[in-house]
């Protein structure tokens, strides 16, 4: 924490994701100067970031997510590569550890026939927890590094360089996932029940009395319902991990606040934040754990067949 | 906080990734359990095969040593009784030859003493007609006299 700024300034700077975009030609940029021409580029304020709209990347978000997901892909797929059937090795056996968990709860949460959910909870589950894992890595570590390395090289300000390193963070990384996630509960929706028992599903529940000449009347209002609770289904999965996170992240930055604060502040932030550490080891990994069985959920309610529906009613 | 692009990027990103778990990394690890999973319970299996293996070959092994033993026994009791035999039949026959000697023996004395109850008689003949020569003092004929000659040793 640079001395100038102020807490909100470092709260800020620490909440803006490194957004890459186009700026349109006569934008007045945060150091002053106009742009003669649009050009893409990097954010060097909140404002700029928000400026940009829709067509920006986030930089910091994908690459860590990406980085994060390949470390994920080589581990796993090296386990693979060289498991045996004989006594496995220490990190095989871990390896098998969380496949082995993550088998059992897809197996008792998804009673159907689909080779692809099971591997999608694995990797939403390891994914997701070392996208998280991320928050425990002391606030300042990596975007200083960042900052600092990146000023060094390019001559920016650092201050004027924002890196966020927890993914999932960003609500664009969270309802991102969700939205893959919605768009396969479509799919396999579809797959599953053809066109017209997916909208059937949409249309004749959950009032339903047998009689054409009501049901259409019904029609209307059950579709009202049935859109809010499919549309609610990953908005809540992407807001909720959000939510945690950024609240967790939230935490970590109002501690590192206190740090600042004397000799006092000093040791009570560092209690405060290995107390609040140790316990989002719990919060990280249940949040993947949850991200994990509600996609399994849903993917089993795309799967469930009218008749079960009813039956089950 | 600003919704944008990322969002896109992000849902690629997730898929691809569930794609390459999908296809490298799940069936191979799942398979590999799974094998391990069937070995391990043919082991046991086999194990507790081998065990009982075990035990039925203990106790038909002890069955055998039984038998063995009953037999060795049997056939020391036979070998016993032929000894026996073989020493009565020994006897027996020894016996019996010894009856078959004393018998020969008994027989060459009887002839024995008869050639020599023939020989006296001859001689007792002899002598005779020597001494009726003798009282008589006449040369008898031997011949005329033979007949009564051996009437008289016949009396012996």
């Amino acid at each position: 924490m640079a001395a100038e700024q102020t807490a909100t300034g470092y709260i800020q700077h620490h909440l803006q994701n490194l957004a890459y975009g186009k700026l349109p030609a006569g934008y007045t940029r945060a150091d002053g100067t106009v742009l003669s021409e649009s050009t893409w580029t990097v954010a060097h304020s909140s404002q700029e970031a928000a400026d940009m709209g829709f067509w920006a990347v986030h930089l910091d978000t994908l690459g860590w997510s990406i980085g994060l997901g390949m470390l994920f892909c080589f581990l796993f797929a090296r386990a693979a590569k060289k498991a045996t059937a004989g006594v496995p090795s220490g990190f095989q056996s871990f390896v098998e550890l969380i496949v082995d968990f993550v088998d059992k709860v897809v197996k008792d949460t998804f009673p159907h026939r689909n080779s692809m959910v099971a591997p999608m909870a694995l990797t939403i589950f390891t994914w997701v927890f070392l996208m998280n894992l991320m928050d425990l890595v002391p606030v300042d570590w990596l975007p200083l590094a960042f900052a600092h390395g990146t000023s060094a090289i390019t001559g920016a300000d650092p201050h004027h360089v924002y890196f966020k390193v927890v993914p999932t963070t960003d609500l664009n990384a969270t309802l991102g996932m969700a939205l893959a996630v919605f768009a396969l509960m479509i799919f396999f929706s579809v797959r599953e029940k053809g066109l017209m028992g997916f909208v059937k599903e949409l249309t004749l529940h959950p009032f339903h009395s047998g009689k054409w000449y009501i049901d259409i009347f019904l029609i209307p209002f059950n579709f009202l319902l049935e859109a809010v609770s499919l549309i609610a289904k990953p908005v809540s999965l992407g807001l909720r991990l959000f939510g945690n996170l950024y609240a967790g992240e939230m935490i970590f930055i109002l501690i590192a606040i206190v740090f600042g604060v004397g000799v006092i502040g000093f040791i009570g932030a560092g209690l405060l934040q290995m107390g609040w550490a140790i316990f989002h080891i719990l919060v990280i990994t249940l949040q993947a754990f949850v991200f994990m069985v509600l996609t399994t959920v849903y993917m089993a309610m795309a799967h469930d067949r009218e008749e079960e529906h009813a039956h089950d009613q | 906080m600003n919704i944008n692009l990322t969002l896109i990027g992000q849902s690629i990103t997730f898929l691809a990734f569930v794609w390459f778990c999908w296809k490298f990394v799940w069936p191979a690890l799942l398979g590999v359990m799974q094998e391990r999973e069937q070995k391990i319970a043919t082991g046991l299996q086999e194990a507790e095969r081998a065990g009982k293996d075990l035990e039925l070959a203990q106790r038909k092994a002890a069955e055998q040593l039984k038998e063995a033993k009953a037999q060795a026994a049997e056939i020391i009791d036979g070998a016993n009784k032929r000894a026996n035999q073989i020493v009565d039949e020994a006897k027996e026959a020894a016996r019996s030859e010894g009856d078959r000697l004393k018998a020969a023996a008994q027989a060459e004395i009887e002839q024995e003493v008869n050639r020599a109850k023939e020989q006296l008689r001859s001689r007792v003949a002899t002598l005779s007609v020597a001494g009726a020569e003798k009282i008589l003092s006449v040369n008898i004929d031997a011949k005329a006299h033979d007949d009564m000659i051996e009437k008289l040793a016949a009396e012996l």
